[in-house]
């Protein structure tokens, strides 16, 4: 049963390196204009099926994916579908800020030039500044290096950078990790004011993180196979206040009072 | 400790825990106790003796650094003194405005700009070769090859900088000439063309070993931006992997252009023994390091004043790959991205 409102939506997807299976047998929904979080212990394979979503499991040779996974009622693993058109209408925020070795400026029209933008630059620029919340901090310096920034300031960038090609849909892999807590409630504040315009989903450690910003909530888990590898798996899927409310599942409930993990 | 055992045990799943649990929940007098009791005796560290070794290894590894130092010293040293005594019968203004190179002749003429520009017209041929075929090499190896070709590429590469230089010198008389030969028809036996060409076959390893390095070395989360962001392979590596290499390639570029500024046997066998002023590739013509050669061999007196040429050249070619390495440390420096 796929509900008509979902932009992604992934049945029986698991996900093989080499030979070792990292995650089995997820099936979800991501609802259009919401925030999800996928959250669970290391290891569970959230940050692998996220990565499924935009398709960077191919640039890991040993990657494979089974099941399928449609965007938009497409098949987003189908013959047809060039995997560089599908980054660039679902972008990617990674853990680790990672601006590029250029100016902020030309960070921000990297992705706007090569995805063929012929709007005005310094508008999209000053536009995707202002919509991560970072056009007041670097307004005097677009021509100094991103690498210059703070830590959360080069997040902040990494985000604008994304939301500078417009795509529907934002993927967000433990983007705050690295943060300190005051930069992290402003990459928070920043995913609340995106919700309306793009679909997001965020990984993350954090449960509160999770229950702050997400409209659903999905719970990973991991266990040990025989061959001593780990093998991850959706528990639960629902909508966030149910998840740390009243969860289905006892291993969620575990999970969200912090019990373990 | 009795609760923590129970728990652990209780989870046999996790390999590591369990062997934990085991050591936690086996009876404690198993445990040799003697080996961990405060008996002072049992322990006895020599301090004074250890710390007599740690200064003579220190000494010792003083000592063999300090004769590479002492050696670049006396080699500075010498070239210096010796370049001295030249310009006191030479002056400098001479050495530097006169258009021909004829030491050894009866009407000597100094003019050191003839074997700079011989120097200068092979080490540019070698590089044009060279840039080309070590960067893209660097690109395909590290980016394009499969580790299966990555296996075979490379060493095959890297035989290229173990062949000795005189065997590229006489490929390039007895094999490259007499091939250019057939395309240009005025092209000397001597020519700076050839000996430039193999001499920047000859440096590809070096651009394009350490250009790879350079570009191993773009963390992967740089390719993963950029790959997120819709670009293809093509896109990535021109505009943010090369970008974030470029310190180090431009590092490599310039001590492959040092190593020929100074590689000898191929331009002195290849190239000829002919010091003419002028930069056309097709003729015989004489590098600095050609002529250093070519007085070393022959019975010039020591003390002469075509004697004293040597240090006087070998400080030019000295002070311009030493420049040359100080641009280098300083373009590394500034332009070098740190990732954390």
């Amino acid at each position: 049963m796929q509900s008509p409102t979902a932009v992604l939506s992934a049945r029986s997807v698991s996900v093989y390196y080499g030979s070792s299976l990292a995650v089995r047998q997820v099936s979800l929904d991501i609802p259009r204009g919401e925030i999800v979080a996928f959250i669970g212990p290391s290891g569970c394979g959230k940050s692998t099926i996220l990565r499924c979503f935009n398709r960077m499991n191919d640039l890991v040779a040993s990657a494979r994916v089974e099941g399928q996974i449609t965007y938009n009622d497409r098949d987003l693993y189908g013959p047809k579908v060039d995997a560089v058109a599908i980054r660039s209408r679902i972008g990617m925020v990674f853990q680790r800020p990672n601006p590029f070795p250029k100016s902020i400026y030309e960070n921000i029209a990297f992705g706007a030039r090569i995805n063929g933008y012929r709007g005005n630059m310094d508008e999209l620029v000053e536009g995707s500044l202002r919509r991560a919340a970072l056009w007041d901090e670097v307004k005097d310096k677009l021509r100094d290096s991103g690498l210059a920034l703070s830590g959360g300031q080069q997040q902040r960038l990494c985000i604008a950078r994304a939301v500078a090609i417009q795509p529907e849909v934002i993927l967000m892999d433990e983007p705050c990790s690295a943060l300190d807590p005051i930069s992290t409630l402003r990459i928070e504040e920043l995913i609340k004011e995106l919700s309306g315009d793009y679909t997001i989903v965020i990984v993350t450690h954090n449960m509160q993180q999770a229950s702050r910003v997400s409209d659903r909530t999905a719970f990973f888990n991991a266990e040990a196979t025989d061959a001593g590898s780990k093998v991850g798996y959706l528990v639960e899927y629902d909508r966030t206040e149910r998840i740390f409310h009243e969860p289905a599942q006892e291993a969620t409930r575990d999970y969200v009072t912090g019990r373990f993990g | 400790m009795l609760l923590d055992s129970v728990c652990l045990s209780q989870r046999p799943k996790l390999r590591f825990n369990s062997k934990i649990a085991e050591i936690l929940a086996s009876p404690r007098q198993s445990v040799p106790m003697e080996s961990f009791s405060q008996n002072p005796s049992l322990w006895q560290p020599n301090r004074q003796a250890s710390q007599q070794t740690d200064l003579l290894v220190r000494s010792i590894l003083g000592l063999f650094s300090f004769v590479s130092v002492a050696t670049t010293a006396g080699i500075v040293l010498t070239l210096f003194f010796e370049t001295v005594d030249f310009f006191r019968v030479i002056p400098i203004w001479r050495f530097f405005s006169e258009t021909r190179w004829t030491p050894l002749f009866a009407s000597a003429q100094f003019g050191i700009i003839v074997l700079i520009s011989a120097t200068v017209l092979t080490t540019s041929i070698a590089i044009a070769v060279a840039l080309p075929l070590g960067l893209l090499s660097a690109i395909c190896l590290s980016e394009y090859a499969s580790p299966k070709v990555r296996q075979i590429l490379k060493p095959a590469l890297e035989v290229l900088a173990g062949v000795p230089t005189v065997v590229y010198g006489y490929f390039a008389l007895l094999f490259v000439t007499p091939l250019l030969q057939k395309i240009i028809p005025g092209l000397q036996g001597f020519n700076a063309l050839s000996a430039g060409m193999v001499l920047g076959i000859a440096i590809t390893p070096l651009i394009a070993s350490l250009s790879e390095d350079a570009i191993y070395a773009v963390p992967r989360s740089l390719r993963d931006g950029s790959y997120a962001l819709g670009a293809t392979k093509r896109e990535t590596i021109v505009s943010v992997v090369l970008p974030a290499a470029l310190s180090g390639i431009v590092a490599s570029v310039i001590l492959a252009v040092s190593r020929a500024i100074g590689e000898t046997m191929i331009v002195a066998i290849a190239a000829g023994q002919n010091a003419t002023l002028g930069l056309n590739p097709l003729v015989s013509t004489m590098t600095m390091t050609a002529y250093i050669v070519q007085v070393s061999l022959g019975d010039t007196p020591a003390g002469s004043i075509a004697y004293q040429t040597l240090f006087a050249v070998g400080t030019t070619l000295f002070v311009m790959t030493l420049g040359l390495n100080v641009f280098s440390f300083w373009f590394v420096r500034r332009f070098r991205e740190k990732y954390d």
